[in-house]
């Protein structure tokens, strides 16, 4: 039994989301909102126990299924962190549209239990059924406002594209099987040290994994199923997809590629300089294109993934470190981002176009500079810790002597910056249009001015935070 | 007896025909679900062809994890293919037309 401590975590979320679900039946309508605060309380909780069961050297769990690390320990306690964020963000929002039920609760509880299995798995099964749980998730929860025709619509293509990218990953999977005998990642990674350099069965499977983990993160050409999502799911969820999955997906490119495929390196790094060079510039071009807030947001996404996996093609630990804390800071943007976009909704209207922004320093200057901040975190203007971002991951990539690359992202990032900046002007600039006040519970407001106030306030301690990522990644190859 | 590479080879033209299905269907939605289904057919006969001419049961395990995963994924497909319905009245591909991509 005291082997199964450090799973705390993970069996708190899964057996609450089942509690939470028993609840709500038993429970009459005015005990309510006291879902939220169940989910809210399972996750500080699940945030505390990752803490405090860490210890510092990898432990595998359950005959070598998942292994507990100080990676899998801090990428879970942001992943807590962030669905916290979400779920004060979304409050609100959920209630207005009739779906602050306890299915939106315990299907995003199951994807953090998913996420989690994810971060930590150390074995092909644990990995595939994270993921898949993270996923099936996903789906469910695009579709609960299920009289919306775009969120229906954005469900089905996410289903399809994310089954289609789980069928490559799995075939990616069996090839490496194929190849090396051995489910278990440790293995695999000593297996293929052993086999002849180019190994047809194993390239084959690299390949195969690759694009299915570029999909799962949203990078070019496996990016199709971003803007639809974005735009059609219901807001509160393109904040919950947009946020901790990328974490996770980023800890799937450093379980399986790093960790388990590290005798490969070469030939993925090729192949993720192609994957990143489009990305940014598929996403920074196509961005300036769009009128949709949310669609523009996802192209962004984009375009930030691409910048994350500079980190990673450096195939170093510093280089990962970098990333990690790239793909962390971006989380953190993103939910700032959409949660403007929550605060200026209300029922019945979604406040996703750009010009939904207009005027908002007249409105509300607060929130005005706020959102400012934010965006210029993105855009990555000093002394925002997205610039610190940016210039780390830029860094690996010229560390690793990928030159043009590096050049590459430095010119994507000035392009990219021309659509966050027109944000910018159409609130300080533009009249408003729509001159209702600003609404929004007491935590969003809260936690909204915080999330935004750090990008800013937290740029002197970017040594700390990319010092902390450092001992994460430290047991990598 | 049937050797390990008719196997592959199977295994890859069902992947293929499930791959070229999901992009070329423009008609049917359940089609599409099938197709996505026949993806994941052909990565647990991968498996078990592994595993039963190389690598002892270990893949085969991996395999009754796939099936109920896919029975999960599809039902999933399946629910959400009839909130669709519902709102729009057709399962045609070719109509899902309200975001752009």
């Amino acid at each position: 039994m005291a082997d199964m401590l450090p799973l705390l975590p993970e069996s708190l979320v899964a057996g609450m989301a089942c509690v939470i679900l028993l609840a709500d039946l038993f429970w009459k309508r005015r005990f309510r909102p006291l879902l939220y605060w169940a989910a809210q309380g399972t996750l500080v909780a699940a945030a505390v126990a990752a803490y405090e069961v860490r210890g510092p050297a990898a432990r595998p769990l359950l005959h070598g299924m998942v292994a507990v690390d100080d990676l899998s320990t801090v990428l879970q306690i942001t992943i807590f962190l962030l669905t916290i964020v979400v779920f004060a963000y979304a409050r609100t929002y959920v209630a207005e549209r009739g779906i602050f039920k306890s299915e939106f609760f315990v299907l995003a509880l199951m994807g953090v239990a998913g996420m989690c299995v994810m971060v930590s798995a150390a074995h092909f099964l644990s990995l595939y059924l994270g993921l898949e749980l993270l996923s099936l998730s996903l789906y469910a929860l695009i579709a609960l406002q299920r009289d919306s025709i775009a969120a229906t619509e954005a469900a089905m293509k996410y289903f399809v594209l994310g089954a289609l990218s789980s069928g490559l990953l799995l075939y990616g999977l069996s090839m490496l099987y194929g190849a090396t005998g051995s489910l278990q990642i440790g293995v695999v990674a000593s297996r293929l040290a052993a086999l002849p350099a180019h190994d047809l069965v194993a390239t084959l499977g690299l390949v195969f994994v690759l694009s299915g983990l570029a999909f799962k993160l949203g990078v070019v050409p496996f990016h199709m199923w971003i803007p639809d999502v974005y735009e059609g799911a219901p807001t509160a969820l393109t904040l919950y997809v947009g946020a901790a999955p990328k974490v996770a997906a980023f800890a799937l490119f450093l379980r399986l590629l790093v960790e388990g495929l590290h005798g490969l390196s070469g030939s993925w790094q090729e192949m993720l300089v192609l994957l990143s060079v489009l990305s940014m510039a598929v996403g920074n071009v196509v961005a300036i294109a769009q009128t949709n807030m949310k669609r523009m947001l996802g192209y962004s996404a984009i375009s930030h993934m691409g910048f994350l996996l500079l980190g990673l093609l450096s195939a170093r630990a510093s280089g990962y470190a970098d990333a990690m804390f790239y793909a962390i800071v971006y989380a953190f943007m993103t939910l700032g981002a959409f949660g403007i976009v929550i605060l200026l909704s209300r029922k019945g209207f979604e406040a996703d176009r750009l010009e939904d922004l207009r005027g908002l320093y007249q409105r509300s200057p607060w929130y005005a500079w706020m959102m400012l901040l934010i965006m210029f975190s993105m855009a990555g203007v000093p002394p925002t810790i997205g610039f610190y971002a940016k210039l780390a991951v830029i860094q690996a990539a010229v560390g690793a002597g990928f030159y043009s690359v590096a050049v590459a992202a430095v010119l994507f990032s000035v392009i990219g910056a021309f659509y966050y900046l027109r944000v910018i002007k159409l609130m300080f600039f533009d009249a408003p249009i729509d001159v209702a006040p600003l609404r929004g519970g007491w935590d969003l407001r809260w936690i909204l001015s915080l999330n935004a106030a750090a990008m800013l306030a937290l740029a002197p301690w970017t040594g700390t935070l990319i010092a902390v990522c450092r001992t994460a990644v430290h047991g990598l190859p | 007896m049937v050797s390990l590479s008719e196997y592959l080879i199977l295994a890859a033209a069902l992947f293929a025909i499930g791959i070229v299905g999901v992009f070329l269907n423009r008609k049917n939605l359940v089609v599409l679900l099938m197709a996505i289904e026949l993806i994941l057919l052909a990565v647990n006969l991968n498996f078990v062809a592994f595993s039963h001419f190389l690598w002892g049961i270990s893949g085969q395990i991996f395999v009754f994890f796939v099936l109920t995963v896919a029975a999960a994924e599809s039902a999933i497909g399946l629910a959400i293919l009839i909130v669709l319905f519902r709102n729009r009245r057709t399962i045609n591909v070719d109509d899902f037309d309200t975001l752009k991509g």
